[in-house]
């Protein structure tokens, strides 16, 4: 586990190295994908620009979003992965019995990369922020052969922001690991929801009667299920076998690269199944109070088809309740995420998470010296995440629709 | 001092980000006892706000008062503590708002509501307050007052509310009561019996009124006194019959000779052009400059003050300041013409382009356990109508009578229970969806509310474009983009309108847009579904001048679905008088209007608020 | 106002047959009973007869909806649907996977530790939810209101685990104020409760104080307060008078639809404060991969959910006139 392993990059061509994509990082992609194309459609809708003025007026919304560009970059960075060739003594990679290149198991992600000395340089065990020595006495060596009880120093002194955990990791970088799971389950979730929540929220509002009856139906009864059971149920069910983070083994893999049986992946499945039954409600009340507007009225008057008005003129116009369920939802998520993971039905153990570390190191305040910069880590990365969210869905939803404000 | 009210140099202002609007910025007036002030206006020029200040209720924290004097029988109640002013709102002044269904609290019985002003006020105790409840609901000539006590305000039509409204405001015999828009919600035969029972009442307590509206005819009919308010400050201010004879500045001229009549058919009615300015930022000079048809040089830099000009008659104006006329810059940059030119549709073919036969709407109406049909609703039951070549049938009634839901019927956007729709021949309620395509270009409609009758997200080419696609999807792109242009130049607007969204545009622009949406696709029929009722007067001239135009123009039929008279007389060639889903008279407008035959017909005429007929043509510019 | 109740209680029903059908497909169709023996006989070296044993002992040998192989109404009566998943409709929940323990049984001793821990906290949370928003809703656009709100937000985006791990080091451990988890019966409990009930109210304090703030101040600016305050009542007497009354609609709905849950407990407060209700039932069940008890729960949460929706439709037609005299 030395920098070996992981030499800098540029120093193999291409097809040294395997990339790598899990089904989460598509949710990532897609978030950035979204991200950039609201950017880009808000230079030209007028009602865009609007609520994008608005919002860069308001001065705490900006500060905010820094914080929430800095968490999804980082969530980026942590979704290109590759897997690199195992190399042989004779410097060239080692080929297997079939003639083909054999590749680490490790798919390291840019973000790991960019940071492979703080991934690397672990100490023994414990060690306090900023700390120059270990944290825990210990047997050493002294002078000659006596043997003292002591803090034997750290080999990388000064070097933990944050600290080392109990199997001497850098406590910063496992926080850093954990973005990525907090973003892909506030944003995935919510792109499992849409689909779901528009569609039958759209239908049921636009076409009334026994679709209408249907569609409450199936909602009521859903939402009638305590949701953390529901998703006790489902995890129980499909959770444990698949990806669960860590190494990729050939198993997982689908069309040579493709990892798609993602435990993280099926969590935000299953979240969005739970949850998509608000947004539909409100977008079903959205879609009566529209189809009686005069602009519909209008179409209709055109001899325009139903399937036209609903492309036309309901779905772009309950687009701004899917905004702000996104980002209102986002950090909601983010903290259930947390819960879900610390009584074991979350992400993988493997996974870097907030909840993981929150779950490995909570016994850790009884200790005798405790040990509080793991928890205090986990608990400051997600409130750094949670709270920008929270403000700044706020702004977006006070920009978008006046007349929810105070909401 | 004999006025219960005066004000002077009062200053409203609200903190917005755009800066400050100046919403009141300066008015000053009085009401004797028992007297009743009008203060009239286009929406937007402080009218409200002014109200909310006499009574101390300015919205906080964004509103406040800056300046200025509210004086109740001579005695500031600016300064005042909350405290005090509490013990003034409902006990000497009082007021009653414009939407009666949503003015009373929905869980509290009506009882409850009334008596509580009146222990607050008066020390009455539960049973004395309940007795001065019962005669106050009785005197608001309410049926069963006593058992009306203990009934919640969603079991009671917006009339009878708006009567709730007056006897909780008149309960502690105010000195002062505001009337702000009192019967604009209500329908044009109960409005006549809310301002009568304000009047009567009025007259019983010596209460004075302040009464805010937009309606001229009403102020006529019903002030002794009128501010003209613009922009934030009272441009004219004068007792109710000068006025009216003699309208000297001319915003008061302009906005008298745009409200539509009788008199005015085969006339352009008169606009005022441009836009009433954002009270963020007013011109310098004159307010009214840059849209003033007696525009001078010096108007945009000089401030004009309201000065009395004749006795009792002031105005804020220019014209009417020697000095101001002998300096040089006193020379006219604007002079419009006087006279209003013709607008004159040539009369209709008498061959009918449209007749409805029977037409019957009704709506299921689901009740009990297993919510089973068990009525209908009868919204049209049964009426005929015939639409004739190149003239327009106006299909009035109040709100609720099914006028809309037949208009909707006629073109097809709701398939009718019953009856025929005959079409040049053809039978429209017998048609497919997909047969009725080709009638659909030949038929449109325009909608009231400009607000929601544009797709917020779709610019206006798109939307025009809509129609085109749909029913002429053969027109190529280019030929299609020339059709829009084309359309909205039509209709004022310029080609730069294309690519802009609706939020972009004023109300009147949006109605505009509107209707070019309907004139893309070249009908023959346009249904104009209450088309000029949310609109401003001096707005709704520019509407009703264009489309009158373009009916002269393109020879189209109107079916002009409306509750006011003053539209139906000025537009329509004849009438349908409809209620309670059925009509009841219908002939040509003249005939109609100088002699109805039918009682409800009779009631809905004299119930209109009238201004005197000799004195409709005879407004001049200064 | 009967025929309305009524009308919303046989609404209830097509729903509560939903779930029992949802739910069988989800643990006996998706997850076979195969499934389920192999992970409760433990994933590896599981020989085919020891499935097969496991199932015939708990009853999951037969098909699940439809049983060909029976005649008449066995064909439908001789299945897992009929046998374990209908007669949760008349709550009869069976017994356990895994430790054979009847489950109805369990239920009814374990409802009342989760409620002496879930009513305190919601009635505490609710009251002072309501005393604050309606403190922020009086002060409304004050440096009170911008800064309670801004703390509201605040509270909210701090994790539910950091207020109970937090809570039980500062409060229990370091100044030793209460125990730390445990439950006792009678008033010994209230030592032992004292602290999650601290700890429940606080974590939820943000949300309920932001929403009934909302609640409160939508209210505010309606047309009828305009007209209460133009006959000259006071701030208090317009707030506690008209626009709660008002308001009281909305709160509704939030409100009595959690009240059936109260017996349901709460799966991280219990684990954590150790206490015996239903909440650490679920929670062991989860663990220890009892198909049985997590079924069971999750059929009671859907009832429990059903009934509130129920309550809640009834107690509008106490607030809402418009309701009551439809």
């Amino acid at each position: 586990m030395t920098g070996l392993e992981n030499p800098p990059l540029g120093r193999y061509e291409q097809d040294k190295t395997m990339p790598v994509i899990l089904a989460t990082d598509l949710i990532t992609f897609f978030l950035v994908g979204a991200i950039v194309y609201f950017i880009i459609a808000s230079r030209k809708d007028g009602s865009l620009k609007a609520v994008r003025r608005e919002l860069a007026r308001n001065r705490l919304a900006v500060v905010c979003m820094a914080f929430l560009a800095f968490y999804v970059a980082v969530a980026l960075l942590d979704s290109v992965r590759y897997r690199d060739a195992v190399i042989g003594d004779d410097g060239v990679p080692a080929l297997s019995e079939g003639g083909s290149v054999i590749y680490s198991p490790e798919a390291l992600s840019l973000l790991d990369r960019a940071l492979s000395g703080m991934r690397t340089r672990t100490e023994k065990t414990y060690s306090a922020p900023f700390a120059t020595h270990s944290y825990a006495k210990e047997s050493m060596e002294g002078a000659g052969v006596t043997i003292v009880r002591g803090y034997p120093p750290l080999k990388y002194p000064r070097t933990h922001w944050l600290g080392t955990d109990r199997v001497g990791n850098d406590v910063l970088f496992i926080a850093l690991k954990g973005v990525r799971t907090g973003v892909v389950i506030g944003a995935g979730t919510t792109l499992v929801i849409i689909p779901f929540a528009i569609f039958f929220g759209v239908i049921a509002g636009f076409y009334g009667g026994a679709i209408d009856d249907i569609v409450q139906y199936i909602y009521t009864t859903l939402s009638s299920i305590p949701g953390v059971l529901l998703i006790v149920a489902f995890m129980l069910l499909f959770g444990s076998s698949g990806y669960q983070g860590g190494l990729v083994s050939d198993v997982h893999l689908v069309w040579r690269a493709f990892v798609l049986n993602d435990r993280l992946f099926w969590l935000c499945v299953i979240l969005g199944i739970t949850s998509w039954t608000d947004l539909c409600r409100l977008i079903r009340g959205e879609t009566l109070k529209l189809r009686e507007l005069e602009y519909v009225q209008a179409s209709k008057a055109f001899g325009a088809g139903r399937l036209s008005i609903i492309y036309r003129h309901i779905v772009p116009n309950v687009m701004h309740l899917v905004l702000i369920t996104f980002v209102l939802q986002f950090s909601g998520l983010v903290l259930a995420e947390a819960i879900l993971s610390y009584i074991g039905i979350g992400v993988g153990p493997e996974t870097g998470s907030w909840g993981n570390m929150i779950n490995t190191a909570r016994l850790e305040l009884s200790r005798e010296p405790v040990v509080w910069w793991n928890l205090l880590a986990a608990f400051g990365a997600m409130f750094a995440l949670v709270l920008p969210a929270n403000i700044f869905g706020d702004a977006v939803r006070d920009a978008l629709d006046p007349r929810l404000r105070y909401r | 001092m004999n006025s219960v009210l005066e004000i002077k140099d009062l200053k409203t202002y609200f903190k917005t980000p755009r800066g400050t609007a100046k919403a009141v910025d300066g008015v000053s007036f009085a009401i004797p006892k028992g007297g009743t002030f009008a203060l009239v206006g286009e929406s937007g020029c402080g009218k409200s706000m002014t109200a909310l200040s006499v009574i101390q209720l300015v919205p906080e924290p964004a509103g406040y008062i800056a300046g200025g004097r509210v004086l109740l029988n001579g005695r500031d109640i600016t300064g005042l503590t909350e405290r005090e002013k509490r013990g003034i709102r409902g006990n000497n002044i009082s007021m009653i708002f414009q939407e009666p269904m949503t003015s009373l609290n929905p869980v509290l019985t009506i009882g409850e509501q009334i008596m509580e002003a009146i222990t607050l006020h008066q020390g009455k105790t539960r049973k004395e307050a309940r007795e001065a409840a019962i005669e106050m609901l009785g005197r608001v000539k309410l049926p069963d007052p006593a058992s009306l006590l203990s009934a919640y305000p969603h079991s009671l039509s917006g009339g009878m509310r708006q009567r709730v409204m007056i006897a909780i405001a008149l309960s502690c015999r105010p000195d002062l009561l505001i009337a702000d828009e009192p019967t604009t919600a209500l329908d044009v035969t109960i409005q006549a019996q809310i301002i009568d029972l304000i009047d009567e009442l009025k007259r019983e307590t010596s209460t004075a009124v302040l009464l805010i509206t937009h309606n001229m005819a009403l102020v006529y009919t019903h002030a002794e006194t009128v501010g003209v308010m613009y922009a934030g400050k009272i441009v004219e201010l004068a007792p109710t019959k000068t006025l009216f004879r003699n309208p000297m500045h001319p915003y008061t001229v302009k906005l008298l000779r745009s409200i539509p009549g009788q008199e005015k058919r085969g006339l352009k009615l008169d606009t005022i052009s441009g836009a009433v300015p954002p009270a963020t930022s007013y011109p310098v000079g004159c307010r009214f400059s840059g849209r003033c048809p007696r525009e001078m040089e010096g108007c945009s830099g000089i401030e004009p003050p309201l000065v009395e000009c004749s006795p009792l008659h002031s105005v804020a104006c220019h014209l009417h300041d020697a000095e101001f006329m002998s300096k040089p810059y006193s020379r006219p940059l604007r002079h419009e013409p006087d006279v209003l030119p013709p607008l004159a549709v040539p009369h209709g073919e008498k061959e009918a382009l449209l007749e409805v036969k029977g037409l019957k709407t009704y709506y299921p109406i689901r009740k009990g356990l297993f919510k089973r049909v068990a009525v209908h609703l009868k919204a049209v039951d049964g009426i005929d109508l015939t639409v004739r070549k190149g003239s327009t049938l106006a299909l009035v009634g109040e709100s609720g009578c099914g006028k809309t839901t037949a208009g909707k019927s006629i073109i097809q956007l709701i398939r009718p229970t019953e009856g025929n729709i005959i079409f040049e021949g053809s039978d429209l309620t017998t048609l497919s969806e997909k047969g009725l395509r080709p009638f659909r270009s030949r038929m449109q409609i325009i909608f009231q509310d400009p607000y929601s009758s544009l797709n917020p997200r779709l610019t206006v080419k798109e939307t025009i474009e809509e129609g085109i696609k749909a029913l002429n999807p053969g027109l190529a792109k280019k030929a299609r983009e020339e059709k829009i242009a084309w359309t909205l130049d039509r209709v004022g607007l310029g080609p730069e309108a294309m690519l802009r969204y609706p939020h972009e545009f004023s109300g009147g622009q949006r109605q505009r847009v509107g209707i070019a949406r309907a004139l893309a696709v070249d009908p023959e029929f346009i249904v104009c579904d209450e088309a000029v009722s949310a609109l401003d007067v001096s707005v709704q001239a520019q509407i009703l001048n264009l489309l009158k135009s373009i009916q002269r123009d393109f020879g189209l039929s109107f079916l002009f679905i409306t509750h006011d008279l003053g539209v139906v007389e000025y537009i329509a060639d004849e009438v349908a008088v409809m209620y309670e889903g059925r009509i009841v008279e219908q002939g040509p407008t003249e005939e109609i209007f100088s002699n109805p035959k039918d009682a409800y017909t009779k009631r809905l005429l004299e119930a209109v608020p009238k201004i005197d007929a000799s004195l409709l043509s005879s407004w001049k510019l200064p | 106002m009967l025929t309305y109740i009524i009308r919303r209680v046989l609404y209830a029903i097509p729903i509560v047959i939903g779930v029992n059908l949802l739910t069988a497909v989800l643990f006996f169709y998706v997850n076979t009973p195969d499934d389920m023996a192999r992970k409760i006989l433990g994933e590896k070296n599981v020989t085919a007869t020891q499935v097969e044993n496991w199932k015939r002992d708990h009853g999951y040998n037969l098909p699940v909806f439809f049983n060909g192989a029976e005649e008449g109404a066995a064909k439908i009566s001789e299945t897992i649907f009929f046998r374990k998943s209908l007669p949760l409709l008349w709550l009869d929940f069976g017994r356990s996977d895994r430790n054979n323990i009847d489950i109805g049984g369990e239920i009814k001793t374990r409802m009342f530790p989760s409620l002496a821990i879930s009513l305190p906290i919601f009635t505490f949370a609710l009251v002072l939810d309501l005393f604050l928003a309606m403190m922020l809703a009086y002060y409304r656009g004050t440096y009170l209101d911008v800064w309670g709100v801004v703390l509201a937000v605040v509270l909210m985006s701090v994790s539910t685990l950091f207020y109970i791990i937090g809570g039980q080091y500062l409060l229990g451990k370091v100044l030793k104020l209460f125990p730390i988890s445990g439950f006792d019966t009678g008033i010994d409990s209230i030592k032992f409760l004292v602290l999650p009930v601290v700890i429940g109210v606080l974590s939820s304090l943000g949300v309920g104080v932001r929403f009934y703030r909302t609640v409160f101040l939508e209210e505010i600016n309606r047309d009828y307060v305009r007209t209460a305050r133009a006959k000259g009542l006071s701030e208090g007497a317009v707030l506690f008078k008209h626009a709660l009354k008002n308001a009281m609609i909305p709160v509704l709905t939030n409100v009595v639809v959690s009240i059936p849950f109260l017996f349901y407990g709460s799966l991280l407060m219990e684990r954590f404060f150790a206490i015996p209700g239903l909440g650490s039932f679920t929670i062991d069940a989860i663990q220890a991969q009892d198909f049985a008890i997590v079924r069971s729960m999750v059929y009671l949460g859907s009832i429990l959910y059903i009934i509130g929706l129920i309550l809640t439709d009834i107690s509008y037609t106490l607030v809402d006139p418009r309701v009551r005299f439809e």
